[in-house]
């Protein structure tokens, strides 16, 4: 649902770099998007061809790159998934203190355009 | 001829920037604001009640509530203090973008906390940032001892934890070792309140907690009582 307000804040910085850019047209977004941040990737796409519909970004590819949700533990320093860790505790010394190691991104690494 | 355009900029920058105007306008009228979230049925508009109830006749309150009726804006109006509805239109959150326009409406400069009440869902709102002081999670017994498992991001998110319903815990099952665990790894040292809106049950302690943020706010926002 909300990819709705993601697509659209989406558009505003795609065409803020395109113009910059001098770009024709906007060919292709590569994202990066973490576990731990709710999107679907075919939502997103979905309201994308809506929202971006007469903009030269309009034909744009929406390429995700998905990265997994991974905590570390504060206490031995291990690495883990969520499910792992799902109420056990670190695996490996079964501590409950650990932090969000890897997994929020959210952002527009880069655009590929075709120059004007 | 095609070219790659580094960007390395979050997707809700926009949002982000909104956000921060939000929060030098709170800032600079001396408001503390909170943005409360759960599931449906979480307890949002009760504790919101509660705490105008309690609170009102010491300090100048203020609510804007994320809805698609107005069913509880009209239950918070009855209580006599300013109110702004911001219809989400079956929005699944606020974003920075709804509410500026909601505090744009209030008289700043009259509020000491203003409660911003998101929408009742606890997957996205999280996400969004909305420029408030302390983001305020409300989870309660009924919903499971499982939650902070299943919706990382806005356990991880919240400043404070407001566990509501503790009446409950006497009729259902709930491990509330193993509830406290899942929240302490994603968010260790988070603020907690096991209260009942129903019997009032911990509810002074969450008070207090306001008590003592709005008079923190204010006299480091240049409206305390200089001398």
């Amino acid at each position: 649902m909300h990819e709705m307000s993601i697509a659209t804040q989406l558009l505003a910085l795609v065409l803020r770099h395109a113009e910059q850019a001098k770009a024709k047209r906007v060919n292709r977004l590569n994202l990066v998007i973490g576990e731990f941040s709710s999107v679907v990737d075919e939502s997103l796409q979905f309201y994308w061809e809506m929202i971006a519909k007469d903009s030269i970004a309009e034909h744009a590819e929406l390429h995700f790159e998905r990265v997994p949700g991974r905590l570390r533990c504060l206490d031995c320093g291990s690495c883990f998934g969520m499910s792992e860790y799902d109420g056990q505790g670190c695996p490996k010394c079964h501590s409950f203190s650990a932090v969000i190691a890897d997994g929020d991104q959210f952002k527009l690494e880069s655009i590929e355009i075709e120059e004007g | 001829m095609t070219k790659i355009i580094q960007v390395e900029e979050n997707i809700l920058s926009a949002n982000d920037a909104l956000a921060q105007e939000i929060r030098a306008r709170l800032d600079a009228a001396g408001v503390f604001a909170i943005n409360l979230m759960a599931s449906p049925g979480g307890g949002k508009t009760s504790l919101i009640l509660r705490t105008v109830e309690a609170l009102k006749s010491e300090l100048r309150l203020a609510a804007i509530d994320g809805d698609v009726v107005p069913v509880d804006v009209e239950k918070i109006a009855a209580q006599d203090i300013p109110v702004v509805l911001v219809n989400t239109g079956g929005s699944c959150h606020l974003d920075a973008n709804m509410l500026l326009p909601a505090v744009e409406r209030l008289d700043l400069s009259t509020i000491d906390l203003l409660i911003v009440e998101n929408v009742g869902n606890l997957v996205c709102p999280a996400n969004f940032k909305l420029g408030v002081h302390a983001n305020v999670v409300i989870a309660s017994i009924p919903e499971g001892d499982d939650k902070p498992y299943k919706y990382p991001v806005m356990y991880r998110g919240a400043d404070v934890l407001v566990l509501n319903k503790m009446d409950y815990l006497a009729v259902q099952e709930f491990d509330l070792e193993y509830f406290q665990r899942g929240v302490e790894a994603l968010n260790p040292g988070v603020v907690f309140f096991p209260l009942s809106c129903r019997t009032g049950e911990g509810l002074e302690a969450w008070y207090d907690w306001l008590r003592s943020k709005v008079a923190d706010h204010r006299s480091s926002n240049g409206r305390g009582n200089k001398g």
